[in-house]
């Protein structure tokens, strides 16, 4: 990519996971121009991403091969920061920037892990589970290493699977869960007989790992790193050594570019209607920030977006009861992994929860609200533009977040400087009194 | 698929696989990716370019986010600026 | 008639109102603050924060030399989290024509012992490397500063609480007139003196104020130490300011403690939403690049933008109202807000308690505009 560039697109598509590659697939495959921006190095997101010395998972590769057919344009290394003007999208790379102009848009930014506070929680080598995973995908030796997966929601099995696979040791899996809960969430897998498979083969991946439910970490301690980790388990805390610990609490939907856009946003999910449409015309939203549901659920919402930003209808709603399926799924998830209040109890006075500004909990307590909290400590004015400690501060505080303003993601002067080109056909000026 | 590249951090060679994240190199190195503003030592934590915690100077470029920057060779990687 | 329950009650929890808050609370007056939503909202959030000397007329060099000095006085009070640094400000010449107003300004402040000194390319470098060569050149004034204006309202009002005032928050006011202030949650309060600090919104409790907001955007990078020392504002800032052109935009880039570069500045009328605005971000952003190459290749984290409170006169109103003897006004600050606050506050203060003033009020009564408030 070069370092100024324009392109044009019947159909753009933000987000090269699952539900991205699928709507990019769909849409291409019906012959418009089509596409597909991510910021990661190469396309799958977060679940499919692919690992420096594995296979990419079956799935995965089909989709590769088909968005790769489809003709769909693949703009990888680019990230979307602002909408300088309607119909058209400002993404920075490493280098340079693009615009981006479409006649139809289809958001599909996936999720990211929520975090939440406790003492020691920003140790070097504590890492989020999706992250720790990312880090070994992305070359980090894990090999006869210890690592605790703790946290909650189905990612920590698939992680704690992974990295045994790679030669990490588990010593445990804290779920915050309870294993009612637990329980009543393995036996409605019955409604989902390829969720069932894949259990079988995680329970055998994950062989000889013992799972705790009600149980989470309180505590990380260690000096240059994490070298333990104290748990709370049946009302009793216990120290276990570790070199890594891998914590998450299920995902946040990433909705900053739709919000950006304007779309409508309800309970921190972008609302969709039955073709994916958001609340603003031509622009569709596909996957977890529409409810997180997994790569099934993503990848049917992906295929109805795509069908539907190109006028096929019909064939979109053939998808629908699949996804009625799926969405039950996405319900099941949600109910099964809510978080416990207890973990809103974990900060010390001293706990950073702002970890860009260095925040301390004592800090912000006193705070009613986000917007106080921000002018007054600012906490989330950092470069993170609050995704940590926003989620963060909304389980522990109940504040709601902030509008949404460019840049969506840090971007530099230059790239919020580019001219955009309809700017020539204006004038210049506003004209009204004084 | 043995290949692998060698990057400097903090002035100290580092051989990494290729295709690895300079996140990864910094961590190999056994070094921080960064202090925070009141001093902590700091570490990657979302491994997807969102938390910030990663962020690096890479050949004088600083705040880059280096779990999503994969290694060339020579690359001058720097935790302390 | 009841007893007013309060000796002031101050409208406006930005940097003026807790500036008033401050002052009068030292004169032993019973006090009660209120304010819609947060304190050190409003333009006080918004803003640059700095502290600067202005010389457009002598009015306004008047007030804000003044007030420049009071903060200068507050200073060793004023806590960690104010970030009071007195960086200083460059007016930087980009041309010969403007190399003669910074020969004029600095008769003009010399004369009025504000300490200024004239700066060559060379000398102009090497204070501030980064900014592109072929400068004419420019001028320092060393007093002025900058400071983080949210938390410097807050030790204020706190200040003020300390000593009895009572803050009463998150409920807008309805209507303010004859010593009674209405909340839109129906509580009344009577006060036998009301002050209007509502900044932008200040004509909406009091109809007839020539107030109009003018719309302002930012930008703050992500930490670059080292790159910036002085408040830097381009000599064309003046242009700006006086445009009677809808919109504007001059180079105006401050240096915070942490190392973030803000960026600055811009003016427009008649924009009423709060959203960023593309095409001044845009112009914004290239004028500063013009001045400054390195911003180019820095990390943008947040833009925003704010309203200011302008007066035709472009001085502020502070005074009594000429429709109604129980409002006094504290407003129309324009960009100046942060700085001339404790000098307008000094100023009231001194008119409520009978003191002497210390620098002449005349011009900024709100008696002096043409238009007579016909009925109370």
């Amino acid at each position: 990519m070069g370092r100024e560039e324009q392109r044009h697109f019947d159909v753009l598509v933000i987000g090269g996971g699952p539900a991205g590659m699928a709507a990019a697939a769909c849409a291409a495959e019906r012959g418009v121009r089509v596409g597909i921006v991510d910021d990661n190095p190469s396309f799958g997101g977060q679940i499919w991403r692919g690992g420096l010395n594995s296979q990419p998972n079956p799935n995965s590769a089909k989709w590769t091969e088909r968005l790769r057919r489809s003709g769909a344009v693949a703009l990888c290394g680019l990230r979307v920061v602002h909408q300088p003007e309607e119909g058209v999208l400002l993404a920075e790379g490493q280098n340079g920037f693009c615009e981006l102009r479409y006649d139809r848009l289809v958001l599909a930014t996936g999720a990211r892990e929520r975090f939440l506070p406790f003492p020691g929680w920003t140790l070097p080598n504590v890492m989020g589970a999706g992250g720790l995973q990312a880090m070994v995908k992305s070359g980090l030796l894990i090999r006869g290493k210890r690592v605790v997966v703790a946290g909650t929601g189905p990612l920590l099995l698939a992680v704690a699977a992974y990295l045994r696979k790679h030669g990490a040791e588990i010593p445990l899996i804290c779920e915050q869960a309870s294993w009612s809960s637990l329980a009543r969430f393995g036996s409605a897998l019955i409604r989902w007989p390829e969720k069932i498979l894949q259990g079988l083969q995680l329970k055998r991946d994950l062989s000889g790992i013992p799972l705790a439910a009600s149980t989470w970490v309180v505590a990380a301690h260690g000096e240059a790193a994490v070298e333990s980790v104290v748990i709370s388990r049946a009302g009793r805390t216990k120290t276990i050594p570790c070199d890594y610990l891998a914590c998450g609490f299920h995902l946040v939907p990433n909705v900053e570019l739709p919000l950006l856009l304007g779309c409508a946003v309800r309970h921190g999910f972008v609302q969709v209607d039955d073709f994916q449409n958001t609340t603003v015309p031509s622009v569709y939203c596909a996957g977890e920030p529409t409810g997180v549901g997994g790569v099934e659920l993503a990848l049917i919402e992906g295929q109805i977006a795509g069908l539907a930003a190109t006028g096929h209808t019909k064939e979109a709603a053939a998808w629908f009861s699949k996804r009625r399926k799926a969405h039950r799924f996405a319900q099941l998830l949600e109910r099964t992994f809510r978080l416990r209040a207890e973990l809103s109890t974990l900060a010390l006075p001293e706990t950073m929860i702002c970890r860009c500004e260095d925040v301390p909990y004592s800090r912000l307590r006193q705070h009613t609200s986000w917007r106080s909290a921000k002018l007054h400590t600012r906490c989330g004015m950092g470069p993170c533009q609050g995704r940590v400690c926003g989620p963060a501060t909304q389980f522990l505080f109940k504040w709601n977040p902030d509008s949404v303003r460019p840049p969506v993601f840090p971007a530099r002067v230059e790239t919020l400087a580019a001219f955009s080109r309809q700017l020539e056909t204006q004038p210049s000026e506003v004209t009204g009194g004084h | 698929m043995l290949s692998q590249v060698t990057v400097i951090v903090n002035g100290a060679p580092v051989v990494v696989p290729s295709g690895a994240t300079v996140a990864v190199a910094v961590v190999l190195a056994g070094q921080a990716c960064r202090k925070s503003v009141s001093g902590e030592l700091r570490g990657p934590l979302c491994g997807m370019g969102i938390c910030f915690e990663c962020r690096v100077a890479i050949d004088g470029n600083l705040h880059a986010r280096s779990c999503q920057v994969l290694c060339q060779p020579g690359m001058e990687i720097d935790t302390e600026k | 008639m009841n007893k007013a329950a309060y000796d002031v009650l101050i409208v406006g929890t930005g940097i003026v109102g807790a500036a008033c808050a401050h002052e009068f609370s030292r004169c032993g007056l019973s006090l009660s603050i209120v304010g819609q939503d947060l304190v050190g909202d409003g333009a006080t959030a918004a803003g640059m924060g700095h502290i600067v000397v202005m010389d457009d007329s002598d009015a306004q060099f008047a007030l804000t030399r003044y007030s420049q000095q009071l903060w200068q006085e507050l200073r060793p009070e004023l806590p960690d989290d104010v970030e009071y640094e007195q960086c200083g400000t460059i007016w930087v010449a980009a041309d010969d024509e403007e190399m003669i107003e910074v020969l004029r300004k600095k008769d003009y402040y010399g004369e009025r012992g504000v300490p200024t000194k004239v700066l060559d390319p060379k000398a102009l470098q090497s204070l501030e490397p980064n900014l592109r060569a072929g400068m004419a050149g420019g001028l320092l004034v060393p007093e002025d500063g900058v400071l983080y204006p949210p938390c410097a309202a807050r030790f204020l009002i706190e200040r003020a609480q300390n000593r009895g005032a009572n803050l009463h928050l998150g409920v807008p006011v309805a209507q303010i007139g004859q010593g009674q202030v209405r909340l839109a949650d129906g509580t009344e309060i009577s006060a036998q003196i009301i002050v209007n600090a509502a900044g932008a919104s200040a004509a909406d409790l009091t109809p007839g104020l020539e107030i109009k907001r003018r719309k302002g955007h930012l930008v703050i990078t992500d930490r670059y130490p080292g790159f910036l020392r002085h408040q830097l504002v381009e000599l064309g800032y003046l242009k700006s300011a006086h445009s009677v052109r809808n919109d504007s935009v001059a180079f105006n880039v401050q240096p915070r403690r942490t190392g973030q570069i803000l960026i600055g500045s811009s003016r427009q009328y008649g924009a009423e939403h709060k959203e960023v605005d593309n095409f001044m971000l845009v112009r914004m952003l290239q004028r500063a690049q013009e001045y400054m190459p390195g911003l180019a290749r820095m990390s943008t984290v947040r833009t925003w933008t704010g309203f200011r409170a302008a007066t035709p006169d472009k001085l502020p109103l502070i005074g009594p109202w000429t429709g109604d003897k129980s409002i006094l006004l504290a407003t129309g600050h324009e960009g100046l807000g942060i700085t001339t606050s404790l000098g307008t506050a000094r100023i009231l203060a001194d008119q409520i308690t009978g003191t002497k003033p210390q620098i002449p009020i005349e011009p900024y009564l709100p008696s002096r505009t043409a238009k007579e408030y016909a009925h109370a």
